[in-house]
């Protein structure tokens, strides 16, 4: 773990647990694997706490155990699962693309699992039913039919006799994004697994009125990526080419989503007739077009579309792994640009290009003046977007002798901006806590008149009350807070967008990993 | 490698000028003191994104973080008391304890070494125990305010509040189903729960009287909700043994 992985995680940690768990945490980080007595005996807090803690990470599934190195008879080792951590960044991303997909009620869903890790289904219907009726006025009763999975409020589900297949599970075909992590009771014990986990038998009261006691649901990070890398490949096409064209390439996605492994580099060949067909009508293009837009896709240098075979009107598929590393390449570029002016993104991009250039080629080329193209080149090479190549021409390297060649290199130039990007994002979020410090009494001060306002308001009271109370806060403090909460609004919004760029990044170097 | 001293001895494959100083000149000259920590942009950066996407997102994780404080993950180490012990120790509970957990994992799916024993809705019971002995010396004291309290209570359950009752009765519901490891229920501390929720009234009451001429307004702080706050302003006379004039409004 770098640095600035290892501080996001704790600043992840300590936002949403708490002091105790970030410091289990980061030391769990950054020592690797752990014991339970080791890890308090290192942090030295008291073990309740550090039991505590470990209990949260596990639930909500950061932190894994298992025997540890002396085998099952040995002590239980802890590691923390830091990608895990990360993706508590994500979280109204998730949510949100929930909302959009699958209404309010998929929305709860997902912000409730999120929240608590892991529930059984019962839990979650029961409260999201309560959420949603709670918000919505008397006498009203919840339409279930709309969501499948709240129709399972009043019906036993499925006992955990099964092995917990989710696919036989009606509900959650509706639900391709949750679950697909059901664990039983029954499937652990079969797996004869490490000693600690034996079931004692408790008695469970209303746990398992429902009867799916075992059988956890998890929030499926892997396929809310997919769906993230998809549309940011849809978008992409769309600002490319135009917005039939991204039609097209939606339809493929969305055809390809099931039969498509996550780590695939294509998706499976579809043949033009099947791309016709499922062609939604709204859109109208006849099937002699659609031929001329995928000819247009598969000539396009991004590459998004490649053509496999002719039979069927042609076979065409997506190119995942190609497609992601344009994206990531337009990103690099894209900072460059915004960073260096766009002159030094057109020798980035030349380099890019070209692979490896002497100094002389590089001004000939990008057609800018020696001296500022030495100046543009010298500033990259300090800030390690480009590195310099040396070929020898004798076995001493003189300097007389000897090639210097300026390379970019696009997978090292990605990671580097990746911790770049953490870096960026440790910085904003302790920015906030500054702030938030620095105002600290002036915000309790403005909370505290918010409550004695609605108290008063609750029990009628009279307009001159409130306007005396609400003139507690003069005018320069009410100035101070508006900027404060559009300052801590701003930092806030960054962090989303910097944690887009994140994905995309984080995307392309795991493409490139799973293809080795 | 050695025939070669002489050809191309002094020739640069780059062109020299581009260094940015000729041959034989001095080196350009060092830096004295590190770069600077937040150095001009040349550029100012691009605005953020806006949005009604943007701004959801924004309030979704103002909000998520606003509730995970209250969650139950959220772990905060118990204070040690470090001043002097105060008599209003006593009757502040609520104080966190580093032994209980406040939320049930499912203990089957997690190491057995991680297990802590659920003991918070017993915490009132056992903390009840060793003031088994106390109890008649205690109850002597407040045995005054205790029975008048009765006699206000059952013609308060007399007249309306199913909703007390309910709550009441919810409350104890609760402690009896929290802990799944002890079963052994006792009606006697059945009662110590049910003598719980008295001790909670009489002991708000009784620290407020402390300072024993109060505004109203200040007085009424004490009791959090709406039915407490009700009820005291209804039975504010009986309350304090002495003068009636001590509850100055």
């Amino acid at each position: 773990m770098t640095a600035q992985e290892v501080r996001l995680c704790g600043l992840l940690l300590q936002e949403h647990f708490g002091n105790v768990v970030e410091k289990v945490g980061t030391h769990l980080i950054r020592s690797g694997v752990l014991t339970l007595r080791a890890l308090a005996h290192e942090t030295k807090l008291p073990l309740d706490l550090v039991k505590k803690s470990l209990c949260v990470l596990v639930q909500h599934g950061m932190c894994t155990f298992g025997a540890g190195r002396r085998g099952p008879a040995g002590p239980v080792e802890y590691r923390i699962n830091c990608e895990h951590i990360f993706h508590m960044l994500r979280y109204p991303r998730y949510i949100y693309t929930a909302k959009s997909l699958y209404g309010d009620t998929g929305e709860l869903i997902v912000e409730e699992i999120l929240q608590r890790g892991q529930m059984t289904m019962s839990s979650t219907v029961k409260t999201v039913a309560d959420r949603l009726t709670h918000n919505m006025p008397e006498g009203q009763s919840m339409d279930y039919t709309g969501s499948s999975s709240s129709g399972a409020v009043d019906t036993p589900l499925p006992v955990a006799t099964q092995p917990t297949e989710p696919e036989s599970n009606p509900d959650c075909y509706k639900l391709p994004y949750i679950n697909l992590t059901g664990q039983g009771k029954r499937r652990r014990s079969s797996e004869g697994g490490e000693a600690e986990q034996r079931a004692a038998k408790k008695a469970r009261t209303d746990n398992s009125e429902c009867g799916d006691d075992g059988i956890y649901w998890q929030v499926n990070f892997q396929r809310f990526h997919l769906h993230f890398r998809d549309q940011a490949i849809i978008s992409a096409v769309s600002c490319k080419l135009d917005q039939t064209s991204s039609e097209i390439v939606r339809t493929m996605l969305r055809m390809s989503e099931v039969t498509t492994p996550a780590h695939a580099a294509f998706t499976q060949a579809l043949s033009a007739n099947e791309i016709f067909r499922a062609l939604q009508s709204s859109y109208n293009i006849a099937r002699p077009n659609l031929d001329q837009y995928l000819s247009l896709l598969v000539d396009d240098p991004m590459e998004f579309v490649g053509k496999t075979g002719d039979s069927g009107g042609g076979m065409y598929v997506v190119n995942l792994h190609r497609a992601l590393a344009n994206l990531a390449r337009a990103t690099l570029e894209s900072v460059v640009q915004e960073r260096f002016g766009s002159r030094s993104a057109r020798i980035f991009r030349l380099l890019l290009r070209k692979r490896h250039l002497e100094q002389k080629q590089v001004e000939d080329f990008a057609m800018i003046p020696a001296k500022e193209a030495k100046d543009m080149l010298y500033t990259l090479l300090s800030e390690n977007l480009v590195q310099l190549q040396e070929i020898p021409k004798t076995p001493d390297y003189a300097p007389s002798r000897t090639f210097y060649l300026y390379t970019v290199n696009q997978l090292p130039t990605a990671r580097l901006l990746l911790q770049h990007c953490y870096k960026t994002v440790c910085n904003l979020i302790e920015r906030r806590l500054y702030e938030t410090k620095e105002n600290k009494r002036l915000l309790e001060k403005s909370q505290r008149i918010e409550a004695i306002l609605a108290s008063l308001q609750a029990t009628g009271a009279e307009a001159a009350q409130l306007t005396e109370v609400e003139e507690m806060i003069t005018v320069p403090e009410r100035q101070q807070l508006e900027s404060l909460r559009h300052h801590i609004n701003k930092l806030d919004s960054s962090e989303n967008q910097v944690d887009e760029t994140i994905f995309l990044l984080e995307s392309y170097i795991n493409s490139t990993k799973t293809s080795r | 490698m050695a025939g070669s001293r002489g050809r191309g001895r002094s020739q640069f494959t780059f062109n020299v000028d581009a260094l940015g100083f000729g041959r034989g000149d001095s080196l350009p000259t060092s830096a004295q003191t590190p770069s600077p920590l937040f150095p001009p942009m040349q550029f100012r950066p691009v605005p953020l994104q806006t949005g009604e996407e943007v701004d959801y997102m924004l309030a979704l994780k103002q909000e998520l973080r606003a509730s995970s404080k209250n969650l139950p993950f959220h772990i905060k180490a118990a204070r040690t008391k470090t001043d002097v012990a105060r008599y209003s120790d006593k009757y502040q509970n609520g104080e966190l304890k580093n032994n209980c957990i406040e939320w049930s994992p499912d203990w089957s799916r997690m190491p057995k070494e991680l297990c802590i024993k659920v003991r918070k809705p017993r915490k009132t019971a056992i903390g009840a125990k060793p003031q088994l002995k106390q109890k008649p010396k205690v109850a002597a004291k407040k045995e005054e305010v205790l029975q008048k309290l009765e006699t206000l209570e059952k013609r308060e359950e007399e007249q309306h509040s199913e909703e007390e009752e309910d709550e009441e009765k919810k409350k104890q519901n609760d402690e009896e189903e929290g802990p799944d490891a002890d079963e052994d229920y006792d009606e006697e501390e059945i009662e110590d729960v049910r003598k719980k929720n008295h001790y909670n009234l009489i002991d708000n009451i009784l620290q407020s009287l402390w300072c024993r001429h109060l505004r109203i307004s200040f007085f009424l702080r004490f009791f959090q909700t709406q039915k407490e706050m009700s009820y005291v302003k209804k039975n504010i006379f009986f309350c304090v043994p002495q003068s009636k004039e001590s509850h100055m409004v």
